[in-house]
């Protein structure tokens, strides 16, 4: 996979994750063009599309769209069973996701990403592993705050 | 300073905005703040203000000034910090930056920590954005964690390993040994990021490819597992389990057996029992089994499996989901190459899909449609094929015509369907049509010598119907230029009921069948010369007509006036463009002013009809013509027309031939010009080219041509030739057998080196003389060129001749000799005779 972007109804952009170096002007370019490009597709169309030398796959899931671009030699199909993958991870951990929740907790929605793809590609095929681990990282930083000072650790830094 | 906003808080704060100037402001504010709170180096809150950082850069502000900030928070040691601070790395650094070599030491120091989860978000952004150099630092970190016993960890050491192979691909041995016992770990993470990294050695190296094939075995065991394994609620997906590791190992497999015959065959079973046994109702099941096509289709499999991989693709393209059938599509278009029959079974399948709704399919589809077409089902396919060109959006319509035209150009069962489809494309898709088309289709017409009179009574309905379509109107008025005479008499040897679809049959001013005839004819022939020529003049000044659509028009018009008895109304026509303003219309007008004027007796023999043209080379496979019955060509070179310079010549020592060149006559006639052969039947017009623009003040045009530039001296639009009365006395070069040979001279005033030879075969005896070639050859001093006999059947008792005009060039003036051969077959028997030719007449050569 080259590049993750999830983005809202409107066309604002919840989420990106860059698996290949480029710049922010790139990047801005690319997330302007491929964010257009979905959104004027109708809802019947296939969930593929080909756009300059790589393959989109997009979902819509409520007002999000997931896109991914992914190279020539990877499947499309299973691409959409990671995007799913992703938002059943979402959904177990916020507890029946919605947008807001991705907007206010943008961080964690990263964290659980990193959790659960590495450099473009699955590194965690068990739901439960891939939550295991991003609670025990909450934890950790809970405790690691709790430590330092006797106030709620998560309200102090602001990340509640 | 009072503690800085919580990023909740933020967020709230921004959405409240209403408008963007708002948002903006508000940005703008807090990230001031954010600024003086990180000069003043406050530890507590930095975390914070890079959260609220990330946000607004999310946003699409500039964030830049966090990006030591970042740096800070991954050396920091609270856990916290270090989670936002690679977040930060990952979001806002970017390889270009010099800056992000600082993190090399922070990660590395990372990279040993004592806690799983710190080394864990060490190894995620080196793995997502790790520079090149960076992973040549590090590489031998993340060795060692590829063979750690903590799973967690090494899972993302594979990840991150691949990446830094694909950074750095000489540093690829390195992790060689750590691969050793990688896949027989229990752990699933671990086996599929294993898998990965695997797949990533392989493909960048031939020598990692051979030494992993021993693990065929394995991965099929593991993969048997997998689908025989009872539920296991951990991997499952949809009563799968794990696709996501079956997936990889089937890529896997497909790259470790492709071109291997052993390997192929270790793993034809699983396989098979892949492709059978997986659940097809949900996109799991058909994500693994798109998977398994593929690989089927690139290893060595025998027949059967391979059969089975295209019916499940067959079945796929049946699937209601669309996503399903897009892939089968895609599968198919690259199977179709090796498996063409099995992939033709399911044409209708095909075809069907060029009616789906989306682009994606329909594209697919088109293509697959393209490759499909053979010379069976042509008629149906392209039935569908200009349906779908009527329908499909203006993207496809390039390459749906230009397709279309391959596929008739290959497959035409007949010349009039080839027209009908090709006109039917001109008048739906014209204006997207490439522009090489024209002079190919126009040449098309020309061979199709019974067609003439159908084709330009078409051609002049349609362009009654509409003239925007330039290459429609192009090949028209060229038509209407040649066969003017055959439109305006209402003459339609057409016989055959006209298959053409039903749909467009409906259209008004088309055919009707009347007991088999075409009601054509009987609606042509009320056309009038005038309504001819105003159909052609509105084509001169319509706002619709480019530049080369009104030079094409001109010179039709031009042609008529040896066609049509209108000539008064012709002259004044070209007379205006004399003063046009394009000066390509003007060159042309004042060329044609003349030829009314001062040249007219030679007006007839220059518009005369074109002979037939030779096929060139375009893009299929084309046969080139055989005139003089030998297989080389030299074709003058023309913007259209590729040369093909084949010079085979059956020369041997004796016949040293130069070229034996068929000059083409090309299609876009502007100037013409012609030695006006001698009372011969067919008369050469050598058609030239030029065109489109490079227009020369000059009234003469020297008109730019590949071969022999000398003998083209004389073409110009002066006349150049004598009357042919002008008195070198013909001869009788060749008497034998019944067949006798005569040669008439000209030459030419501006050019006396030229001596143009033409050469009349007779044969006395009572058979034909069939497939008669005449070769002849000159000594070194001189140059040869032979233009195209009138046929190649020499009538028997003297009912006719053949000619052909041989074109001597003759600097030194010295004695014209000749050495000739001829070939024919004469009661079924060939012949084959060769003569010396010396009785020149002096004046021929002096």
């Amino acid at each position: 996979m080259q590049f993750m972007l999830l983005f809202s109804r409107q066309g604002k952009l919840r989420l990106q994750k860059w698996y290949v170096p480029l710049c922010d002007k790139e990047k801005k370019k690319i997330t302007r063009e491929l964010v257009q490009t979905v959104l004027a597709r109708k809802p019947k169309m296939c969930s593929f599309l080909e756009w300059r030398d790589l393959k989109i796959v997009y979902k819509r899931y409520a007002s999000l769209y997931f896109c991914c671009a992914i190279e020539d030699q990877d499947n499309e199909l299973i691409t959409l069973e990671i995007i799913h993958r992703y938002v059943e991870l979402l959904d177990k951990y916020f507890g029946s996701v919605c947008e807001l929740d991705i907007i206010f907790n943008f961080e964690k929605a990263y964290f659980i990403l990193d959790e659960f793809l590495l450099g473009g590609e699955a590194q965690e095929t068990s739901k439960k592993n891939v939550l295991k681990a991003i609670e025990q990282a909450d934890l950790l930083q809970e405790d690691a705050k709790e430590a330092e000072t006797p106030r709620s650790v998560l309200e102090e830094i602001g990340l509640t | 300073m009072p503690a800085p906003i919580r990023l909740r808080e933020l967020i709230r704060t921004i959405r409240t905005a209403r408008t963007q100037a708002e948002e903006r402001e508000m940005i703008q504010k807090e990230c001031a703040a954010i600024r003086s709170s990180f000069r003043e180096e406050d530890n507590t809150y930095r975390c914070r203000n890079v959260a609220k950082l990330l946000y607004m850069h999310m946003l699409g502000y500039p964030a830049h000034f966090g990006q030591l900030e970042c740096l800070k928070l991954i050396a920091s040691q609270k856990f916290t910090d270090k989670r936002i601070g690679y977040l930060g790395a990952m979001l806002l650094l970017d390889e270009r930056q010099d800056v992000h070599l600082l993190m090399t030491n922070c990660i590395k120091n990372d990279l040993n920590h004592s806690t799983q989860y710190v080394q864990g978000l060490s190894l995620c952004t080196l793995g997502c954005m790790g520079s090149s150099e960076m992973c040549r630092d590090l590489a031998g970190e993340v060795e060692k964690l590829l063979k750690t016993s903590n799973s967690y960890l090494r899972k993302k050491a594979a990840l991150c390993a691949v990446h830094v192979i694909r950074k750095v691909p000489e540093l690829m041995e390195m992790f060689l040994p750590a691969t050793k016992n990688l896949l027989s770990e229990k752990n699933h993470g671990v086996l599929h990021t294993s898998v990965v990294l695997l797949t990533e050695m392989c493909e960048r190296s031939p020598d990692m490819l051979s030494h992993f094939r021993k693990l065929v075995p394995q991965l099929v065991r593991i993969l048997k597992n997998l689908i025989m394994s009872g539920y296991s609620p951990e991997h499952d997906v949809s009563g799968i389990s794990d696709p996501f590791l079956q997936v990889r190992i089937l890529r896997l497999l497909r790259i470790l057996g492709k071109g291997d015959d052993d390997s192929s065959e270790a793993m034809n079973d699983i396989l098979a029992q892949v492709a059978t046994n997986t659940e097809t109702s949900k996109n799991v099941g058909n994500a693994i089994l798109y998977e398994t096509v593929l690989t089927i289709m690139d290893i060595k499999s025998e027949s059967g499996l391979r059969v089975l991989a295209i019916n499940i693709l067959g079945r796929f393209l049946l699937n209601n989901d669309k996503n399903i059938r897009y892939v089968a599509l895609t599968s198919l278009l690259k199977t179709v190459q090796t498996d063409h029959n099995a992939v033709q079974r399911h044409r209708s399948t095909i075809v069907d899909c060029l009616k789906d709704l989306d682009v994606s399919i329909k594209r697919r589809a088109m293509e697959l449609s393209f490759a499909l077409v053979n010379g069976n089902n042509i008629r149906g396919m392209m039935k569908e094929l200009l349906y779908f060109l009527d329908s499909c959006d203006p993207d496809f319509k390039a390459d749906c015509a230009s397709g279309i035209f391959l596929a008739a150009e290959k497959y035409a069962p007949s010349k009039r369907w080839h027209i009908d489809t090709v006109m039917r494309v001109l008048t739906t898709a014209g204006s997207y049509v490439r522009d090489d088309s024209v002079p190919n289709l126009i040449q098309l017409i020309t061979n199709s010598v019974e067609m003439h009179a159908y084709t330009v009574q078409r051609l002049y309905k349609a362009l009654l119907d509409d003239i925007s379509q330039q290459p429609l109107v192009q090949v028209a008025s060229w038509c209407i230029g040649e066969y003017g005479d055959l439109l305006v008499s209402g003459q339609c040897e057409e016989e055959e009921p006209i298959q053409v679809d039903a749909l467009y049959a409906l259209r008004p001013l088309i055919h009707n069948y009347f007991g088999g005839r075409t009601i054509v004819s009987d609606f042509m022939s009320q056309v009038s010369e005038d309504e001819v020529l105003d159909v052609l003049e509105g084509l001169l000044v319509s706002n619709l007509s480019t530049p080369v659509t009104r030079a094409y028009s001109l010179t039709a018009i031009m042609k008529l006036s040896t066609r049509f008895s209108s000539v008064n109304r012709i002259k004044k026509v070209v007379s205006i463009y004399g003063s046009s303003i394009d000066v390509e219309l003007q060159q042309r007008a004042v060329e044609y002013n003349a030829l009314f004027k001062k040249y007219d007796h030679m007006r007839p023999a220059l518009l005369e009809r074109m002979p037939i043209m030779e096929k060139t080379a375009t893009n299929g496979p084309t046969d080139i013509a055989q005139t003089n019955g030998e297989t080389d060509s030299t074709i003058l070179d023309t913007k259209h027309l590729p040369s093909i310079t084949q010079p085979a010549s059956q020369a041997n020592d004796l016949l040293d031939l130069l070229g034996g060149n068929d000059v083409v006559p090309v299609i876009q006639t502007t100037v013409p010009t012609k030695p006006a052969s001698a009372g011969g039947e067919l008369l050469d017009l050598l058609g030239d080219l030029s065109l489109t623009g490079g227009p020369t003040p000059t009234p003469a045009p020297s008109v730019p041509m590949s071969q022999p530039p000398f003998l083209l001296d004389g073409l110009s639009s002066q006349p150049i030739f004598n009357d042919i009365a002008a008195g070198i006395p013909p001869m009788t070069a060749y008497n034998k057998n019944g067949l006798k040979i005569e040669f008439t001279f000209e030459r030419s005033n501006p050019s006396p080196n030229i001596a143009v030879i033409t050469i009349h075969a007779t044969n006395s005896t009572e058979a034909d003389m069939t497939e008669f070639v005449f070769q002849a050859a000159v000594p070194k001093t001189f140059q040869l060129q032979l233009l195209s006999p009138s046929s190649n059947v020499v009538p028997a008792l003297n009912q006719g001749s053949v000619t052909q005009v041989i074109r001597v060039l003759n600097p030194q003036k010295q004695q014209l000799r000749m050495r000739i051969k001829l070939t024919y077959t004469h009661k079924g028997s060939p012949v084959q005779d060769l003569a010396e030719v010396n009785n020149f007449p002096p004046q021929s050569w002096q």
